[in-house]
């Protein structure tokens, strides 16, 4: 059954990383939804978070192919545990006063933070999983989208297990 | 010490004292520091740099060490491709040396600049660009250690001009540490256990070797775990002369050319052991027929190889040669069943197989006469090279090897124009040893300019021409599933290949008569330069017996037509 799974990542801080990963997924025709790039605290090595859409088979070889390219120096699956969040800014007509109303009303029930606003439009910052970022995008898309502007998933493991830097 | 010197330094460390290479404008102060090193490394100067690459597979598939091939920078580089890519197919451990513009003009779209980081990433282990003097000393440290440890294959490293000139600030390292590469050397116990009691309880247990094993050097405890179990044993391309092929164990090779004996043991088995086997279409034909219902042992060095194909059962991860000896010392204790009746059926296919006679009575010279006669004439520790198409086939199916590195062969990539120069990288690694290149007439054309290296260098190869003066192996899928439709298959009267070879200052033999194979055969072993002999043959021969592509292993037709059952 073919479902989203979050990879984290370790990986050597080495020019051309992102396109040994990248090429990987074409070339084995599997299919990036998101990707996500840091630093970590250690120096050198940087943290990568990728979502991929398959069947537990191809989550099965895309960790083994990502384990094998030789800048990766961790590979594991962040479950549907984890805490897992993403970072969406979002540019929305409101000209009128009632709209500007309305939108600080969800913002409120959505815990969202307003970044810029203008006369014609409102920029809202949502954090948070894709589904609830997804479900915010339905509910204003009445009044129209100006931008939008997504991050991709980043995420971690919940507790003390899955210390991922080593 | 400068960039070049310190290419050179490091390269003598790891134990290389020859490469193949071609010069050109980003790579002149490497090779001027060869002279430096008169004595201590030599290279072969290829006539086009997809031979250098070619040259080091068959350096390092003869020897068991890691090829080395250089070349200048833009078209120098890319002509390297499709050897590296070749390498990448077939596991071959080769570390390719490109030039590359000075740094400072890197990504201004300079005379001869390609990007060869981003051309090689899908066909490489890994690959690196020196960004000073300083790095290249550690990084072909590291390439030697990734070519070779684990599962094999290139390395890439790009050095632009201006880091062999500056001169190394920093000592070299004592060792190189890798964080990300720790290949499972070890087998776990655990698991040799669990394949052991699977072994015990089988009816109809059958090995399948594959390339991984030759890679590791496994034939002596290969042999041992044989000798103990005496379970029939097939082959891949790859696998070819990991066992002894005269061992009347050995059934040969399996898959679409594959011997029927072999085929009518892997869909009879109950019991699939494969060891550095990586289940290509090539072997298993439909994928959806494929072992089902039978259990499979999968071992590999490379975890992401299990079960990439082929459902595993029971999956070892670790060195070929560690896992052999492994399933050596936990079988001893063990009972283990009689398998007379399964070796009885076995070795009724096998003697079939043995005693068919297909095509040896024809009037014209056949590909499978030449291979019997080599099978007669030379020694068990000469090197066979094939090139790509008909004669590889055949010389796979019909040829006896019975050495692990005596036979060497593009398989993966299928590489027309292989055979020539990995014979040449064979002969350099081997010079003891004869080696002997079959080819078509339609491979050879792809890099015969190699005459020229052979000449010069002064390396003695033996070249025998199936000139058949078709691109066979597509004529021959055109006869069959195409109703003959002949489209850009026929390379016409051809060359006068011996005037080819006597321009070239080397030998050259004619042969049409079925007669004088085995006379001409020898004189070419006498003979102290290359040898060229054009077999003159029947132009439309098929290589059979043939599984018909993504078809099932049970449909195979063709060929001899002794074998009972389902074969007929």
């Amino acid at each position: 059954m073919e479902n989203k799974h979050i990879i984290s990542m370790l990986v050597e801080d080495q020019p051309g990383v992102l396109t040994r990963i990248a090429g990987m997924f074409a070339r084995r025709n599997y299919n990036i939804d998101t990707i996500t790039v840091g630093k970590t605290n250690t120096k050198g090595i940087s943290k990568m978070v990728i979502t991929v859409i398959g069947d537990d088979s191809v989550l099965e070889q895309v960790e083994k192919q990502l384990n094998k390219l030789i800048d990766t120096v961790k590979v594991v699956e962040i479950g549907k545990d984890g805490v897992i969040r993403e970072l969406c800014l979002i540019k929305i007509a409101a000209k009128d006063k009632k709209s500007k109303d309305e939108l600080l009303n969800y913002s409120k029930i959505y815990k969202i933070k307003f970044v810029d606003v203008d006369t014609k439009s409102m920029t809202l910052e949502i954090i948070g999983t894709p589904d609830k970022i997804d479900s915010f995008i339905e509910l204003v898309k009445g009044y129209g989208i100006q931008d939008i502007s997504r991050t991709g998933v980043t995420a971690i493991a919940r507790g003390s297990n899955g210390k991922n830097n080593s | 010490m400068n960039g070049a010197h310190a290419i050179i330094e490091t390269l003598l460390k790891q134990g290389c004292d020859v490469t193949f290479g071609y010069p050109g404008g980003a790579v002149i102060p490497l090779f001027d520091a060869y002279l430096d090193y008169k004595g201590k490394i030599r290279n072969i100067l290829v006539r086009h740099e997809q031979c250098a690459a070619h040259a080091a597979e068959g350096y390092a598939k003869a020897s068991g060490k890691v090829g080395v091939c250089i070349a200048t920078s833009g078209p120098g580089a890319t002509n390297l491709v499709t050897g590296i890519m070749d390498a990448y197919m077939d596991n071959i451990p080769i570390v390719a040396l490109g030039g590359q513009v000075p740094t400072k003009l890197i990504g201004n779209d300079a005379f001869q600049e390609s990007d060869m980081m981003g051309i090689t990433i899908p066909i490489t282990k890994h690959n690196f660009q020196a960004r000073s003097a300083d790095d290249l000393a550690p990084m072909i440290m590291k390439s030697f250690m990734l070519a070779g440890q684990g599962r094999p294959g290139p390395v890439y490293i790009d050095l632009p001009k201006d880091t062999q000139i500056h001169q190394v600030t920093k000592p070299f390292p004592k060792e190189v540490k890798i964080e990300g590469f720790c290949p499972t050397f070890k087998p776990n116990n655990h698991q040799l256990k669990k394949a052991v009691a699977a072994i015990a309880e089988s009816k109809k247990p059958l090995f399948l070797i594959g390339g991984g094993a030759v890679l590791a050097d496994a034939d002596k405890e290969f042999a041992e775990l044989s000798k103990i179990t005496k379970i029939p044993v097939t082959t891949t391309l790859q696998g070819k002369g990991i066992f002894d092929e005269d061992n009347d164990l050995s059934l040969g090779i399996v898959g679409m050319h594959g011997r029927k004996c072999a085929n009518y043991a892997t869909i009879n088995t109950d019991l699939l052991i494969s060891i550095g086997c990586r289940f290509s279409d090539r072997i298993t034909g439909s994928l959806e027929s494929y072992m089902k219902n039978v259990t499979v042992i999968h071992a590999d060095v490379d975890p992401a190889e299990i079960g990439k194909n082929v459902h595993v059962d029971i999956p070892i991860v670790g060195d070929a040669r560690e896992i052999i000896q492994g399933l050596v010392d936990a079988i001893k204790s063990v009972k283990l069943p009689d398998w007379s009746s399964w070796r009885d059926e076995i070795h009724k296919m096998r003697d079939a197989c043995e005693s068919c006679t297909w095509c040896l009575d024809k009037k014209k010279i056949h590909p499978r006469m030449i291979i019997e006669a080599m099978n007669k004439i030379i020694k068990k520790d000469d090197i066979v090279v094939t090139g790509v198409g008909q004669h590889q086939m055949f010389a796979m199916h019909y040829l006896k090897r019975y050495k692990p590195r005596t036979f060497i062969s593009s398989g993966g990539a299928g590489t027309m124009g292989f055979g020539f120069p990995a014979a040449i990288g064979a002969k350099v690694a081997k010079p003891e040893k004869e080696v002997f290149l079959i080819d078509g007439d339609g491979s050879f054309q792809m890099t015969l300019q190699e005459l020229g290296t052979v000449a010069e260098a002064g390396i003695k190869v033996i070249i025998m021409i199936f000139n058949n003066s078709y691109l066979g192996m597509v004529r021959q899928w055109l006869e069959i599933y195409h109703d003959k439709r002949y489209s850009q298959v026929h390379l016409g009267k051809g060359p006068d290949f011996v005037k080819i070879a006597e321009a070239y200052g080397l030998k050259g033999i004619n042969v049409s008569d079925p007669a004088k194979i085995d006379s001409a055969i020898k004189e070419a072993i006498k003979s102290d330069v290359t040898t060229l002999i054009n077999f003159k043959m029947e132009e439309e021969s098929n290589v059979l017996p043939m599984l018909p592509p993504g078809g099932h292993v049970k449909d195979a037709f063709g060929g001899c037509m002794k074998i009972p059952g389902q074969f007929i």
